[in-house]
Parts: C-alpha cells; structure tokens; sequence
C-alpha cells in the first residue's frame, strides 16, 4: 500500500449546504412527503439519514420515520474478502409495504451496496418505490445503478480512494480524497 | 474479524473476544426470525449436515431452521434409519459425509471428544451439539445470550446451577462460559452427581438450596436424566423433588427478580413445579428463540466467507 497525500473535497458547510438541498428535493419531488421513509444503509448512511430527516421536518413539519439497513448478509463478496465483517442489526421500525422510500448512504462507487441494500429492503416488503440519496458519486459503476439525489459528483480514478467522515460517527466532519490509495478492484 | 477455527467444539477453547464476537452476531441476526419473509441469501448453495446419534428436537430443528433462514441446503441424518446400525465407524460415516462435500456437519454423539475426531479428519466445519457428558457449546451460548440480554452485562452476575452437575454436559459449557464472561457460579445438587474437584472449575459448592439460590441472578435448572436412574444417584424421584427440585414456596428464597433458566425438556414437577414451569420467572421458550439466532450466527461466523 503506497500513500502519496490526500486532499479535502468536501468540508463541514459544503456537507451541510449539500445535505440542504438534498432535503429541498426530496421535499420537492414527493410534495406532501406522506408515506415517505428514510432508510440509511450502515453505518454512515444512517447519520445521514438523521440529518436529512431533521432537514425535511425543518422545511415541511412533521416527522420522517427513518430505519437503519446493514447489508452485509446481502453481500455478493462474502467468499473473496480476507476479513470477514461484523454483522449489525439492521432497524426498520416500520413496514416498508406500500411506502415511499429513500434509500440514504454516503458514497455511491461501483453500486453493489445499492444492489445489496434493494434486496434487503424488498425482503421486508414492496415499497410503492424506491428512490437513492447519496452524498457523492465517485463513477466507475459495475452494475446498471443511478441515484435519484446527488450531492457532488467527483471523476476519481480507482486507485483512488474516497473518505467520507461525520461528526457522530468519526469525531470529524470532511471528506477526503487519498490518492494512490489501495488498489481498487 | 472471525472465529480462529474452522470448527466449534468447546467453550474451553474459545477466547472471551469470540464469545463476544458470537453473541453480538446473534443480536444483529433475531430480526430476521422476526420477519414476514424469514430468510436471508446469505449461506445460498452451502451445504449443512445434521448428524444425531442421539435423540433431539430442539437442538436439531433449531440448527436446521437456523440453517434454512440463512438459505443454507440442510440436511438430517438420523443414526436409527442410517448405516450407523450396521456398524459403520464414525471416522467412516465422516469420510464417506465429507465425499459429498458438505461445508458444516453439526454432530451430536454420546461419546465424549466425537466431534473432535470428526474435525480431525473432515476439511468441513463441525460444530458439536453435545457429546456425551462433555460439552454443548451452543446451548452455553444461547443460554449466556438470553441473560445478557435480560441483564444487559454478564459480569459480577451471580449464577446457580442446580442438578445434575457430573452428568451435564450443559453445565460443563455454562461454567466456562459463564466464568470467561465474568459472572460468578455456584453449583448444588445431591453428592452423587457433583464431580469431585469441581471448585477447581472456579465454582463454587453449596450445601442447602438456600445456600444455592440466595441472592443470585439467574437460577439454571439442569434436567433430571431419567434415562441413568439405573445408576442409583438418588433414591427416589419424590425425594430429589423435594431437597432439589423448585417450586414457589422455595422460589421465595430468592430475589424477586430471579431469572429461572432450563435447557429442556423440563421433567414437570421433577426439577420445576408446574406452576413455575409456566410462570414468568422462567426464560424457557426465550431460550428457544435465542437458540436459532446464536446457531444462526455461528453459521454465519464458520462458512460465511
């Protein structure tokens, strides 16, 4: 592994004013926001989904239920990575059947996470639908996945690496980008 | 992150950070038995091999609806209906189980150290259900994860054992279990079936069933093995209800909050009075319930990757 520097994409006030209006369109797009769910995949997603919940309350009112997903036992590379993950609880306080939901996490990259999370979420019901919210989208995608809401698209290349930290969950806000990372796949 | 060996055969050789390790996996995998659709892809296309030569319902069924809900093929061989009777060894029913290439074979056997002769001699994973008077891991851990769960933590938790402790390979797994985590144990039952040196585990022995069930946490029930009263360790069953077994009045000896577990099948009004069997003090059917999530999570943890 060789590490040449890394700089900061993104800082705290540009992950705010991006998680803003991510909120405003989400507000925009399913006008009276009933039967809208947040759901965040584990774990950054999740913080997420908690900012972006607080965000809508803040320009419709009312409160936006949101669940945790852990998709690990979705996984399709269990079998070819060295260390084998923890599994966390997945929490979803309510039935996703009929409901309108968006899906939360902070990188968007070769889009098996999305893959795994759908199957996730479709094994507890049918939502009406399902839309993705993701804080940067960094390309190089392996399977047929968009995002409905993009925070920042950021061209890197797959050597690359992309480190989204937050306030709750490392103690800092910024995401960073370190080049000449660990190769990519 | 993992479990060291391919195989689970003991509590003796697990390190307090598995254990851990074992029961934080099981609390992620209860909400799927929770769930309209009860199943996971996780374990899709492994093969898992229940092997019983003794008779079982809950470990069986829950090892293979733990298997099923992680998409796992399970299959059940019972040693009554197998080639078992016509004398075929265990080291060959291993080889010839391992030609089909399973990943798990999950063994309960009446010989003590069976499973680790299967582990010895098959590349698949082995997970022992009990093997004679030995040990049974998964129900020390499914036994450990319903009180953490009730109590939050298990260390400085006090805990009776209370049977037949020489005979039980439950309490064997429980008392290592139970003291890696860092509750404290105490034993008590008739003479006949406390092992000699068994203070050398870390327990502790009492007298009476006061002694026994004052001020402790969690009460274990171990069951009466009606099967080895040829063996002549107590007189009669009325007599062993009435110094050992538990009912109400006696209950009262302990604290109001009390938490009564037993590994079943319970002996009615042997070991537990009817009206505690089916009292709320007791965690039997919460056992049970734990039981596939823990045997879920080892799946996981052994033939996961």
């Amino acid at each position: 592994m060789k590490q040449t520097g890394y700089k900061v994409i993104m800082d705290r006030e540009d992950i705010d004013r991006i998680l803003t209006r991510i909120a405003h369109e989400i507000v925009e797009r399913n006008r009276d926001c009933e039967e809208l769910y947040l759901i965040g995949i584990r774990k950054r997603g999740v913080t997420l989904a908690q900012r972006i919940s607080e965000k809508i309350k803040g320009i419709k009112g009312g409160e936006i239920p949101i669940g945790a997903l852990d998709i690990t036992l979705y996984r399709d590379d269990l079998s070819e990575i060295d260390a084998q993950p923890v599994i966390k609880k997945t929490e979803i306080p309510f039935s996703v059947k009929g409901k309108k939901i968006i899906l939360i996490d902070d990188v968007l990259y070769t889009g098996r996470t999305i893959r795994a999370a759908l199957d996730g979420i479709i094994d507890l019901g049918r939502p009406q639908f399902i839309q993705l919210a993701i804080l940067l989208d960094r390309g190089h995608r392996e399977l047929p996945i968009r995002a409905d809401y993009i925070g920042k698209n950021i061209p890197t290349s797959r050597k690359e690496l992309v480190e989204v930290k937050l306030m709750e969950d490392d103690g800092t806000e910024e995401v960073i980008l370190i080049e000449e990372g660990i190769d990519g796949p | 992150m993992g479990l060291k060996s391919k195989d689970l055969l003991t509590i003796e050789e697990l390190t307090v950070e598995e254990i851990s390790l074992v029961l934080d996996t099981a609390d992620s995998m209860k909400e799927i038995s929770t769930r309209d659709i009860k199943k996971v892809p996780t374990l899709r296309g492994k093969t898992v091999i229940n092997l019983f030569y003794e008779p079982s319902t809950r470990t069986r069924t829950s090892f293979e609806i733990a298997g099923k809900r992680l998409s796992a093929d399970v299959v059940n061989i019972s040693t009554s209906t197998s080639s078992v009777v016509k004398g075929e060894t265990l080291k060959d029913t291993g080889k010839n189980l391992q030609a089909m290439n399973p990943d798990l074979v999950v063994i309960r056997h009446p010989a003590p150290g069976a499973p680790k002769i299967l582990a010895d001699n098959l590349s698949s994973s082995i997970i022992n259900a009990g093997d004679g008077a030995h040990e049974h891991p998964t129900q020390a851990l499914l036994d450990i994860f319903t009180i953490r769960e009730r109590k939050g933590h298990l260390d400085r938790l006090e805990v009776a054992i209370i049977g037949d402790i020489r005979h039980s390979r439950v309490a064997r797994s429980n008392i290592y279990a139970l003291s890696k985590t860092g509750a404290k144990v105490r034993v008590f039952g008739p003479h006949t079936m406390i092992p000699p040196f068994i203070e050398r585990m870390g327990v502790t022995v009492c007298a009476t069933l006061e002694e026994a069930i004052k001020d402790v946490d969690v009460i274990m029930m171990l069951r009466i093995q009606l099967e080895r009263q040829g063996d002549f360790l107590f007189p009669t069953l009325r007599e062993y209800s009435r110094f050992f077994g538990l009912d109400l009045e006696k209950l009262k000896m302990a604290r109001p909050d009390v938490m009564i577990m037993h590994p079943g099948p319970i002996n009615r009004g042997v070991e537990l009075s009817p009206e505690i069997a089916d009292s709320p003090y007791t965690l039997i059917l919460d056992q049970v319930t734990n039981g596939v999530a823990v045997r879920m999570a080892l799946l996981y943890l052994l033939i996961g990757k």
